[in-house]
């Protein structure tokens, strides 16, 4: 995060509105050349070029950072990817694909001189087979509507970010995403098999197979968490894993923080691998519980949600290790759901945290620092310092059970200075996560959001290895450019704004 | 030990500016394995020991040279493992060469291969540079996932220094069980076993025996023993068996010295069945024994989805792994020449690259 978040949310000064009106009409030739050649093979509802049609596509699930594509291309078959990439490659113009614009760091936000590529008409799920346990599915679809159209043969897809609803698996493999239940059943890269990839001069690969491995370097993990930097993805087959026959949650009570981080590190070091094992602060159950009534204790520091699932017979023996854990912990209340209803209920506060935090501030910004557990009482009592240092609340969510952090600030971006506050709190957090050995993203990719804390994370050395990587797939840096890796240039100029300690002088340039 | 990784910066500058070759190793026990490498030894093995073991992170970080003996006995006091079962074959193996061959054993269809466990690497690359990818945290998306990108790259894009691993903890209960089943038969059960929930963590065949390993919970695993049947292996001969498979001690790999590496999507009905075969994977695995027309078995192969390594064998002028061709050819030329653009790491052992 940097401080363009503050450029952007005034960018409805008269000044700024008529510079952004000059270099859209400037791009006006190139886009009426572009249109041109798609309209070609593609159906004018299919290409958009006006403000009005672009507007939808202006920014991802970071609405912070808005920007009007030069044009929106929505292809529906792969030769017309193939032939939108080859066209863009000839005439030189940068290209961002976009699934379900739901990403959190800004992979999607378009370039104003750049093609943005919807792949939302990639939506049908071509294969399913049973007895493989694998499912074909366009990048356009859905995550939850994999689970949904393949219950009925007791399978699911496991990996479920909190956005399953509405996120593409396209977006999905571009982020590697993560969810409730990585711990156990691992992130994309390790729930996919294969996927179909246009390069950027048009050329469709496969990468991967329907076997367990393929010759050569593994590409299908490159291309994972790539973020639309490598290629266009334009198919996935996913591993479908069983249903569990049950799963149970143990919501777990603590008088204070640090206890509930150590009943976290109590249940690894018993040799349980829960099948998700989530934490929330306060001020978190507090928003929740006022806003979905999951029965959340309101007089506790923090709880745990500790899920057990396998057979009844596992299950049974596991949720009886893990009381004794929680209760050795220094538990001061223990639940066990005792139906199906009753977990989805534990859940459901959970799943809600975002919106429910929504609720008690005008605005709030999520992070999504990774770090190893044992930091977990450091990092939380270094938040609450800078909570107080900086006048913003936070509230705190995290997948416990891999260190994945997600604290929310609250801030009001009416009230002057809020903004600016924020960001330099969100810039001291990830700077810390580094500091204790994690790293500024978990699960969210780094985007345009984190793309200064790379330089702290990397070395130039590094980072031109990131580059040279990316030359290999798009020698002229075509596909979504600037970001993920930041320049040496851009690295320099951070260097010198984080002399005074998260304090970003001259908040008032623009720096992407 | 930050002395060796000077000294391995100074060994790649001074090889990448003369042009010399370096034959990266450690205990040589995959010496078999990728195609014939030339250039100067450079041993990896003094470069050895833990460098940070936290049971409760589930995070293991190694220098590359330790191994997998050390690792085991460590992680064996902790009641954990790496869970992709890798194989040491004759002994000594090291988990540098583990993860730069990327073989995984029995566990891995149900478990994970080597490279789901990679959380980090520290490599030098074909310039001397010192760099570090990943990290030590479970989860993390920042920058391309370099790491993964160098396991089973066999040391052709950087000299493996530091590694990072996920290991989780060894299975309460385990049970093995055995049935008379043809390989049809075999090849179908696996499949549809796997699609139920069910503790399974190895399942092979040979010879018209189906050989099932159940991994999990006490009560998870009695359970599943009761619904499947079948003739249970005491735990000894049970051990001995999952071992021999993993390291290729058991009969079926002794007996000739040519044996193919056959990955196959698992539901692909009995292939090959005029050649000795032993199945693992549940189905995704197949070694084939004996000489054979490596062009013919390529494309016969290629036709059903799989490829095909030539695993052990003299006869390698027809190349040891299935060649690839346009784009993706080139793609790995660009990555190799990212790396190491003076083509001065482990030449050859990977084909061209």
């Amino acid at each position: 995060m940097n401080s363009l978040l503050f450029n952007v949310y005034n960018h409805d000064t008269n000044n700024m509105a008529a510079v952004i009106e000059d270099s859209w009409q400037q791009r006006h030739a190139t886009r009426q050349t572009l249109a041109t050649a798609l309209h070609a093979f593609l159906p004018a509802s299919s290409v958009l070029i006006t403000k009005e049609d672009l507007r939808p596509f202006e920014c991802d699930g970071l609405a912070v950072y808005r920007e009007l594509p030069m044009l929106a291309a929505m292809p529906s078959t792969l030769d017309e990817v193939m032939r939108v990439m080859a066209i863009a490659n000839a005439q030189n113009v940068k290209v961002v694909a976009r699934g379900s614009g739901t990403g959190l760091s800004g992979g999607a936000t378009p370039l104003a001189d750049g093609v943005l590529l919807s792949m939302a008409k990639f939506s049908r799920i071509e294969k399913i087979d049973a007895l493989a346990r694998t499912a074909v599915v366009g990048p356009g679809v859905r995550n939850q509507l994999i689970s949904e159209a393949v219950a009925h043969l007791g399978l699911y897809y496991a990996p479920d970010p909190s956005s399953q609803i509405a996120c593409s698996i396209g977006g999905n493999v571009a982020e590697n995403a993560g969810g409730v239940h990585c711990l156990k059943y691992g992130l994309t890269v390790h729930n996919i098999l294969k996927i179909g990839v246009v390069l950027i001069d048009g050329e469709a690969v496969t990468i991967g197979s329907d076997a367990l491995d393929s010759p050569g370097y593994d590409l299908l993990a490159l291309m994972t968490g790539s973020e639309g930097m490598l290629g266009i993805t334009t198919e996935v087959t996913v591993k479908l894993t069983p249903k569990p026959q049950l799963a149970r949650v143990v919501m777990a009570s603590f008088d204070n923080v640090e206890k509930a981080g150590e009943a976290v590190a109590a249940v690894i070091g018993a040799g349980i691998i829960p099948a998700g094992l989530e934490m929330m602060d306060k001020l978190a159950i507090h928003a929740v519980e006022d806003f979905v009534r999951a029965g959340y204790d309101m007089d506790a520091a923090a709880i745990l949600l500790c899920e057990s699932d396998g057979t009844p017979e596992e299950v049974e023996e596991e949720i009886a290790k893990m009381e004794a854990v929680m209760a050795a912990a220094g538990a001061t209340a223990c639940r066990v759901s005792n139906s199906e209803a009753e977990r989805l209920k534990f859940w459901s506060g959970r799943k809600a945290a975002f919106p429910a935090v929504g609720r008690i501030s005008p605005d709030y910004y999520c992070i999504d620092g990774s770090i190893p557990r044992k930091s977990l009482a450091h990092v939380l009592r270094r938040t609450d310092e800078l909570s107080a240092k900086y006048g913003l609340r936070c509230a705190n969510v995290f997948h416990a059970g891999d260190g994945n952090l997600h604290p929310l600030i609250l801030f009001d971006a009416n009230i002057p200075g809020d903004l600016e506050k924020t960001e330099a709190f969100a810039a001291e957090l990830l700077e810390l996560c580094i500091e204790v050995g994690g790293t500024i993203t978990g699960e969210h990719g780094v985007g345009i959001e984190k793309i200064n804390q790379m330089c702290s994370q990397f070395s130039d050395a590094e980072r031109e290895a990131f580059f040279s990587v990316k030359r290999a797939f798009d020698p002229n840096m075509l596909l979504n450019p600037g970001k993920a890796i930041p320049s040496l240039n851009r690295c320099a100029e951070y260097g010198r704004m984080r002399v005074s300690g998260g304090q970003m002088p001259h908040a008032d340039i623009p720096r992407f | 030990m930050e002395s060796f990784i000077q000294s391995v910066q100074k060994t790649v500058r001074a090889a990448a500016g003369s042009n010399t070759p370096l034959a990266i190793h450690g205990g040589n026990t995959k010496a078999f394995y990728g195609g014939a490498v030339v250039g100067d030894a450079l041993d990896m093995r003094a470069y050895c020991g833990i460098i940070a073991y936290e049971p409760r992170e589930l995070v293991l970080t190694v220098r590359a040279g330790t191994t997998l003996a050390e690792i085991d006995a460590v992680m064996q006091q902790e009641q954990q493992m790496l869970a992709f079962e890798p194989p040491q074959f004759s002994g000594g193996a090291t988990i540098g060469g583990t993860v730069a061959a990327g073989l995984s054993g029995p566990r891995r269809p149900y478990a994970g291969a080597v490279r789901d466990f990679v959380l980090g690497a520290r490599v030098v690359n074909g310039v001397g540079e010192d760099l570090r990818f990943g990290g030590r945290v479970i989860k993390n998306v920042a920058g391309y996932d370099v790491s993964r990108l160098m396991t089973g790259a066999l040391g052709t894009l950087g000299i493996l220094t530091d590694l990072s691993f996920k290991v989780l903890p060894k299975p309460a209960a385990e049970a093995t069980l055995q049935f008379a089943f043809d390989e049809g038969t075999a090849i179908r059960c696996f499949n549809e076993w796997s699609g139920k929930p069910l503790p399974i963590s190895g399942a092979s065949w040979h010879n018209g025996i189906a050989t099932l390993r159940l991994s999990g919970a006490a009560a998870g695993v009695a359970a599943a023993r009761e619904k499947l049947g079948g003739d249970m292996l005491d735990p000894d001969t049970a051990l001995v068996f999952w071992r021999g498979l993993r390291d290729h001690q058991q009969a079926f790999f002794q007996t000739t010295s040519t044996i193919w590496r056959i990955s196959l999507p698992s539901t692909t009905a009995p292939i090959l069945q005029n050649m000795p075969q032993l199945i693992e994977w549940g189905g995704a695995l197949r070694w084939v024994a004996g000489e054979t027309d490596a062009k013919t078995l390529r494309e016969t192969i290629a036709a059903a989805g799989g490829h095909v390594t030539l695993f052990r064998g003299h006869a390698k002028g027809a190349g040891v792994f299935h060649p690839l061709g346009g784009k993706l050819a080139e793609i790995h030329r660009n990555l190799k020449a990212a790396f190491d653009p003076h083509h001065i790491l482990n030449r050859g052992r990977l084909d061209n690259f």
